[in-house]
């Protein structure tokens, strides 16, 4: 009887502790079923192929994800990553069209992350500073930068150096392709800071930031900062789109924020700040990417493919509360 | 009401935002008279006035269902807005076919599909736990998903006569029905938010859930029902949509949502929860539609009217939609 309540709190604790675990569940049955509609998969070669193709894809969300996390942790949500991507991509898009002169084309890439940095402290200022609502504003400031994205390309356009974009489609070290690796290194990054002082108040002002300001944790500043590493990653993003597609267009970021956001929360980070984790969220978009996958291998009707992709992300963001109601109903 | 707890030496300008709301409309308004192709004359400035306040209605009735929800607190919002618009102006379209005695049966029948999706929000919220946020949004995938399959892309239909005279065309003195059904629905909005108790519970769960739950509200209960009605006054800005319209689409109502939930927020309702009211929502569907309208008339190109949009609504957030610091 006691173990079996022992057992009991553990595993609650447990989950509270690895808010991914739900989505690792998840992860592993579409793993299973993947593997199971691809068979060829343990062929030589087939394995890497997929990773490589399906990463270099999903790049782009999965730093939008991480980003929007950040953000979520302190406590705040960014609707204008996505939008910060759009207006990335164009950039790059207008200004990247030769291989000849490689400083230039680092010069653009630098201005880039340095606009994405700015665009993500304006936001921070905004909400953090002025104490604006973060949903409404940065709405309102993801129409200002899609405006500009706008502005900038009216119609898709973009000539990117074949070289680039092949390098950044297949490169792949020991079989991990290069898109893997800037996941993993961000990771890898983030395990060291989590368990820093910067970590640790962030996940306190998300958690209580009254509690958090009273024992001296800059609560302003460390929400400014969360949007700052969002911008970061936008413009992160916005590079590594680019260099997928080879061209540019004002409305490419539109859907990546919502999908960023249902990934964060699919991997278990709360809306309301101070629980989650990146792994969780980088989960989640593996998530998101492979029910699409499986719904084409399926080859469904297409008409009705949206529709059970929305089924399987509600039945998968809907799975921790019902197994909550059997378990207290035992 | 709220000049209390101010103590940190920043002044506060004391206007409540309903009438910084109406204020803002009312000088806008004027100044798109200024425009060289505004109003000359009174007459013009009236029909503009009523042209106006007519597309505004639109909105503040989307907004409606919106302003409840967020009301309610718990990070509450409602994705599905657009796509249950949307549905409700197809559904409408397809089953009225231009006759005058569906108008009832097909306006209850969207009505009643609208609340049953909100009922399917309501109880992911509510029971399942899923934030609001991307339940709604799933909701909105699901709602949009189902539409693509039971019309592969096709639709057909007619408004009929009867929704087209009271709608879309003047009703009495010069006066479109539908600033009258706007009135109707806000006076009727504004009493379940003031005079019920129903108002009362969704305020105190907004506030507070637990205090509201000890104190006898059933919260859940609470949540569902406004989700559902949410759902169903969404559904019925569809059906009323389509009079207006005329036509039908298949991503007609998506445009209207998020506009409608900046008209709550700039109506000075707190997207946290707890404080807002219908009337706020109306003069601030009106500051939106009048910005939209304004930049239209000004004919900048598509992407300076997203960034003034931007701005604007920046502008405005910062005058009145700050929220109180931690500092006390």
């Amino acid at each position: 009887m006691d173990t079996k309540i022992d057992l009991r709190e553990w595993w609650s604790s447990f989950n509270r502790k690895n808010t991914y675990v739900l989505a690792l569940i998840i992860f592993i049955i579409v793993t299973i079923l993947y593997f199971f509609l691809q068979p060829n998969i343990f062929e030589e070669g087939i394995l890497n192929r997929i990773l490589t193709s399906n990463f270099r894809t999903w790049l782009p969300v999965t730093l939008l994800a991480i980003g929007q996390t950040i953000v979520m942790l302190g406590g705040g949500l960014d609707l204008s990553s996505g939008a910060l991507v759009s207006l990335g991509n164009v950039i790059l898009a207008i200004s990247i069209t030769s291989n000849e002169e490689p400083w230039f084309n680092l010069l653009i890439m630098t201005s880039v992350i340095v606009l994405g940095l700015l665009a993500g402290f304006f936001n921070g200022f905004l909400t953090a500073y002025l104490g604006l609502q973060p949903m409404i504003t940065t709405f309102a400031t993801s129409f200002v930068y899609s405006g500009l994205a706008l502005l900038i390309l009216p119609d898709p356009w973009g000539n990117i150096p074949r070289e680039y974009t092949n390098a950044y489609r297949n490169t792949s070290w020991l079989g991990i392709p290069i898109s893997l690796f800037v996941i993993a290194f961000i990771l890898i990054l983030w395990e060291i800071i989590k368990n820093r002082r910067y970590g640790r108040f962030l996940f306190a002002v998300g958690g209580k930031a009254d509690a958090a300001y009273y024992t001296g944790v800059r609560v302003t500043n460390i929400r400014i900062s969360t949007y700052v590493i969002s911008g970061f990653l936008a413009a992160l993003a916005a590079i590594s789109y680019t260099l997928l597609t080879g061209s540019g267009s004002a409305r490419s970021g539109e859907e990546m924020t919502l999908t960023a956001i249902t990934a964060a929360i699919l991997g278990g980070t709360s809306m309301a700040g101070g629980s989650g984790s990146l792994f969780g969220s980088v989960l989640g978009v593996v998530i998101l990417g492979m029910v699409k996958n499986i719904i084409s291998l399926v080859k469904l009707d297409s008409w009705y493919r949206v529709l059970v992709n929305a089924i399987i992300i509600i039945v998968a963001l809907a799975s921790p509360g019902i197994i909550n109601l059997f378990r207290r109903n035992k | 009401m709220s000049e209390k707890i101010e103590s940190s030496g920043k002044r506060k300008i004391n206007l409540s935002p309903q009438v910084t709301a109406l204020l803002l409309a009312l000088i806008l308004f004027l100044a798109s008279g200024l425009l060289p192709n505004g109003f000359n004359s009174l007459e013009t400035a009236l029909n503009q006035a009523a042209n106006i306040l007519r597309l505004s209605a639109f909105l503040a009735l989307i907004a409606a269902g919106q302003t409840l929800v967020i009301i309610s607190g718990g990070e509450g919002i409602d994705l599905s807005a657009g796509a249950v618009v949307t549905i409700s102006v197809l559904f409408s379209y397809r089953f009225i076919n231009g006759d005058n005695a569906m108008v009832i049966p097909v306006m209850l029948f969207v009505v009643a599909f609208g609340a049953l999706i909100g009922l399917v929000n309501g109880t992911g919220i509510a029971y399942l736990k899923i934030p609001p946020f991307v339940m709604t949004l799933g909701m909105a995938g699901v709602v949009t998903g189902a539409l693509l399959v039971i019309t592969r892309g096709l639709y057909d239909g007619k408004v009929a006569p009867i929704m087209t005279n009271v709608i879309a065309r003047d009703l009495f003195w010069g006066i479109p029905g539908m600033l009258f059904i706007w009135i109707i629905f806000g006076v009727l909005m504004t009493i379940l938010l003031e005079r019920t108790r129903y108002g009362k519970q969704l305020f105190a769960i907004g506030v507070n859930r637990l205090s509201a739950h000890l104190s006898g509200v059933r919260v859940s209960r609470m949540v569902v029902t406004t989700y559902v009605l949410a759902g169903a006054l969404a559904a019925f800005s569809g059906f009323i949509l389509v009079g207006w319209l005329q036509n039908a689409g298949l991503l007609v109502g998506n445009q209207y949502l998020f506009p409608s939930i900046a008209a709550v927020a700039v109506g000075g309702t707190l997207l946290s929860g707890g404080k807002g009211s219908y009337i706020g929502t109306m003069a601030g569907a009106i500051v939106i539609q009048l910005i939209t309208s304004l930049l239209t008339t000004m004919q900048l190109p598509e992407a300076i009217q997203q960034i003034v949009f931007g701005l604007i609504l920046i502008v405005l957030l910062v005058f009145y939609g700050r929220e109180k610091g931690l500092r006390l």
